[in-house]
């Protein structure tokens, strides 16, 4: 049973399937998602398969600030992913609402609609954070295992934008505020 | 007893499920590695199928209530046993008795998983399930005409429904033509391109394979990586030169199998998706054609014969 375990937890970590998402993005992060996958970066190398429909995906990817229009989609969508799973936020939208900061037309940011894993900021992020923050999803989703999903962790923060970009840096601070 | 233990270790061991499940999550690495050598890079690693397919097994199962959801949970299942035992059908070695692969009755197996795939879709009520089903059932009825008439064609110039007799008897020009057919219909009956309709995934999200989750999703993938053993390994032993040595036979039979899966991949690859009513009408207007022609034929030199 122990060693079935640590199969498990092995298969996860090396097969992470992904459902995109857009909560209302401008398509910047959409295009970089998929610059991951394509010949310069490659993602299907850690085992990355984009998939059309949320019930075979292991990680929710969500890009965009959060539309009041998008926010009972992104609850759906959320509930027809199987567990475990696991959420990144792609971009300083989902994680700041970004520009969009004290839009009426946002329900932003994710985090307060779903628990969010992994933040990837930047706009848009690189495609090697993506992958970076891809990777660190996929370890939480290992960990994770069979414990009911939801029960959040403190997320991960990746990316060359994680800390020292003073865009989202400012905007966070004011949404704390 | 002798003839018991054979055909047991025929369906069990070697070509069925000891070597069938390690074949088809081999023949879906090739595949995808194909597929992203072609496209310029670098791919899954070796044990990628495995780990999807552990990783789906490990994960929620839906909840599925009533006789819907019943028949939504058996269709994997009789799609993968059909494939298994497609493969197990196949006369890989050198017959010993045992059962005698049967040419009709393979055919039967080989068509079970894509009625499944058909019916699952409708089961699941998703608007794209139906679509891809609809698809599906469209697609089944044209490529099928082709590649019943190419069956026909190799089985009535050689005079024989038996699998194992047709791999043993020389090949006739015929039959090549036959085999060609075969090939041209197998990226339909696999969902590769060019004919990758009924799970077109910038259309209708995953066709019949919508709402499936988890364990039933590992048992979708390991059918379609069994039918692609047994489809492959039908073209082999028809293109297979006769071997007395069984190791020998069975090596020809996975160098050619694979060499059938490199063959397809790469033109998937070099494809794009056709629409449904380009690919119906290529099936009946353009290879319908050639297949009448091989049966007819076939048909002439038999009565000469």
């Amino acid at each position: 049973m122990k060693l079935w375990n640590r199969l498990m937890c092995y298969c996860r970590r090396r097969s992470p399937w992904l459902f995109h998402m857009n909560s209302g993005s401008c398509n910047g992060c959409d295009i970089e998602i998929i610059a991951s996958l394509t010949p310069r970066y490659d993602a299907e190398q850690l085992g990355v398969r984009l998939e059309g429909s949320p019930r075979h995906a292991d990680i929710l990817c969500v890009t965009g600030p959060v539309t009041h229009n998008a926010v009972e989609a992104i609850k759906t969508v959320y509930g027809q992913v199987y567990g475990p799973k696991a959420v990144i936020a792609i971009g300083s939208c989902p994680a700041t609402t970004n520009v969009f900061i004290d839009s009426r037309t946002l329900a932003g940011p994710l985090n307060l609609h779903i628990p969010v894993d992994v933040f990837v900021p930047g706009c848009p992020p690189r495609p090697d954070a993506i992958i970076l923050g891809v990777a660190k999803a996929a370890a939480i989703l290992a960990a994770r295992g069979n414990k009911p999903a939801g029960v959040a962790s403190e997320p991960e923060v990746v990316g060359e934008c994680a800390g020292n970009c003073t865009c989202c840096e400012s905007n966070a601070k004011e949404v704390q505020a | 007893m002798n003839i018991l233990i054979t055909s047991l270790a025929r369906l069990l061991i070697f070509p069925g499920l000891v070597f069938a499940v390690p074949a088809a999550w081999f023949f879906l690495w090739v595949e995808r590695k194909a597929v992203a050598r072609m496209q310029g890079r670098i791919g899954p690693p070796f044990m990628q199928p495995f780990y999807d397919f552990i990783k789906l097994v490990g994960k929620d199962t839906p909840q599925r209530t009533g006789a819907g959801g019943m028949l939504m949970k058996a269709w994997p299942l009789i799609a993968v046993s059909a494939a298994a035992g497609a493969v197990g059908l196949l006369p890989v070695l050198p017959a010993s008795g045992g059962f005698q692969g049967d040419l009709i009755l393979l055919l039967a197996l080989l068509e079970v998983p894509s009625m499944c795939i058909i019916a699952a879709g409708f089961s699941s009520r998703s608007i794209f399930g139906e679509i891809g089903s609809a698809r599906e059932a469209v697609l089944s009825v044209s490529y099928n005409v082709v590649f019943l008439l190419a069956i026909i064609s190799i089985a009535a110039s050689q005079h024989t429904f038996r699998l194992d007799t047709l791999a043993q008897l020389p090949a006739s020009p015929l039959r090549w033509l036959g085999i060609v057919a075969i090939l041209v219909c197998l990226p339909a009956k696999l969902h590769l391109n060019p004919f990758s309709l009924p799970n077109a995934e910038q259309e209708i999200y995953s066709g019949p394979m919508t709402e499936y989750a988890g364990p039933e999703l590992a048992m979708w993938e390991l059918s379609h990586g069994l039918e692609w053993v047994a489809a492959t390994g039908l073209v082999a032993t028809l293109i297979a030169p006769q071997l007395t040595l069984w190791w020998v036979a069975a090596l020809v039979f996975v160098a050619l199998s694979f060499f059938i899966v490199l063959l397809l991949s790469v033109v998937a690859s070099a494809t794009a998706r056709l629409q449904i009513d380009t690919t119906v009408r290529f099936y009946w207007q353009c290879t319908l054609i050639f297949a009448v022609l091989a049966v007819a034929s076939a048909l002439f030199m038999r009565l000469r014969a």
